[in-house]
């Protein structure tokens, strides 16, 4: 079922395409049938920034299975130009040189696979933006 | 053999190196080479993909960046060709994933090429021969590779991992027209990797004179032929780069200087990046380049064959050149990593329990 939950939300994972409700107008990510602020269900999809400041995160060391050799696993909360805030893995950079406050931009990474026979799930990461790193 | 005469460009391009740098000096420590047997590769560190990214994943980076320059609705690219030999999947085509990942889906050609390190090329060369033939407004050609080598062979020192990527379209508009291009291929045993294997292997004998020089300089002769040009004619000549020696050797013998070469030589720098090799250096003189300008590009793929192409600048370029990251923002982004790291990178180690 994985694969099949993967796929059907494979277009906001590829393309960062959050919600915009147009009773309240705030945006949100990943896109859901209601809007998580107003509850109106009166909502269209929008392509969100790819930059944003990272404002927390947490460095993951034990992974278990096929995503070890990602070790370590950093996850980020990040909010985006336009005030979205998401959850994502960090990705091109080492716990050391993590801050809050820095400056990061999405990037197209693997998330997960299937073991060696399976299929493999892309999606967007971040990572510090090119240039500041 | 010409296929086209200026009615296609190039509309955007990018590039994508990974972050991470292998010394081949390290590579030496751990193989016991001395220095003289690897140092004439004159090649100082090979970019390494991370453990998260793959010839998919640089593919889309690097087309996404052409799009960004293009400046055009994705949805109106008609072709997307992806050009590889370390596809993610035997059968399942990564053509289709970049397409979806940019916007192009579903009114689109998509499928994966294979050539040895040429096939990126090939889908430059379909992608201008769709465009003239006016069947497409757009196409999108990408070179990807994580280029394998087994541990321990000379390849190993060389072979790297980047992508390129270039928007095919109408010559006007274009940032730099294709004027003439001009294939040349035999079937030679040059290198090879048999299905289901997981490094390639080279017929030493074969790799240099009947292979690599052969061919480039019968595609670039015969370009000459055709159309009347000499290496005078051209300002930048850029040729594929298994390492920092051949290309410069290939430039010499075909009457080009050093100084018409110098500024797409990127694989001293990053390695030899296989699909994306020749191209990227076409992505980094294209950076910089300036309207008027004429570039020589032929890229070389094993089993052999070679493609040679007449690329003039046009003005669109200055304004596009600021539109996406340069190539040199990520050559200069690098952390090095030791061998030990480039095995868990590279999944050479396999220890690792799999679910």
């Amino acid at each position: 079922m994985v694969l099949a939950r993967w796929w059907r939300t494979r277009i906001p994972r590829y393309r960062l395409i959050g919600a915009q409700c147009k009773s309240c107008g705030r945006a949100h990510y990943p896109p859901r049938k209601a809007c998580p602020y107003c509850g109106s269900t009166e909502l269209e999809q929008v392509m969100l920034p790819r930059r944003g400041i990272l404002e927390s995160y947490t460095v993951v060391q034990s992974i278990p299975g096929d995503t070890r050799f990602q070790a370590p696993i950093i996850v980020g909360l990040v909010r985006l130009e336009n005030g979205v805030r998401l959850v994502a893995e960090l990705t091109d950079v080492q716990p050391e040189e993590l801050k809050l406050g820095l400056e990061v931009e999405a990037t197209m990474r693997r998330i997960r696979e299937d073991g060696d026979n399976g299929t493999i799930m892309y999606g967007l990461k971040f990572r510090p933006i090119l240039g500041k790193s | 053999m010409k296929v086209t005469s200026g009615k296609a460009g190039i509309h955007g391009w990018g590039g994508y190196v990974p972050r991470y740098r292998l010394p081949t000096k390290e590579i030496a420590r751990v193989w016991g080479w001395p220095d003289h047997q690897y140092k004439g590769l004159n090649v100082s560190h090979k970019s390494v993909d991370g453990p998260d990214e793959d010839s998919t994943t640089m593919g889309f980076e690097a087309a996404y960046n052409a799009l960004l320059r293009a400046k055009i609705d994705p949805s109106l690219i008609g072709a997307v060709f992806f050009g590889s030999e370390s596809k993610v999947y035997a059968v399942k085509p990564s053509a289709t994933l970049i397409a979806e990942m940019i916007g192009a889906t579903p009114e689109t050609m998509a499928s994966d090429l294979e050539f040895a390190c040429r096939a990126g090329s090939e889908g430059l060369r379909a992608s201008l021969a769709l465009v003239s033939s006016g069947m497409v407004k757009y196409a999108l050609a990408v070179g990807s590779d994580t280029a394998q080598a087994e541990p321990g062979d000379v390849l190993e020192f060389t072979a790297s991992s980047g992508a390129a990527a270039f928007i095919v379209g109408p010559a006007e508009g274009a940032a730099a027209i294709v004027e003439y291009s001009y294939t040349y291929v035999t079937d030679t045993p040059d290198f090879w990797r048999r299905a289901e294997k997981p490094y390639p292997r080279h017929g030493e004998g074969f790799t240099g004179e009947p292979a690599y020089f052969a061919h480039i300089m019968g595609a670039v002769k015969g370009l000459f032929k055709k159309t009347g040009l000499k290496p005078e004619d051209f300002d930048y000549a850029i040729f594929h780069q298994p390492n920092g020696k051949f290309p410069v050797r290939v430039a010499q013998r075909l009457g080009f200087t050093y100084e018409q070469v110098e500024r797409g030589l990127v694989t001293p720098m990053i390695g030899n990046t296989y699909n994306a090799s020749a191209l990227l250096g076409l992505v980094r003189v294209l950076d910089v380049a300036k309207p008027g300008q004429r570039i020589l590009l032929a890229p070389f793929g094993s089993g052999a064959g070679s493609d040679a192409y007449s690329i003039i600048v046009t003005d669109e370029i200055v304004e596009k050149q600021k539109l996406a990251p340069a190539l040199d923002d990520y050559i200069n982004r690098k952390l090095e990593v030791d061998y030990a790291t480039y095995t868990r990178f590279r999944r050479i180690l396999t220890m690792l329990a799999r679910g």
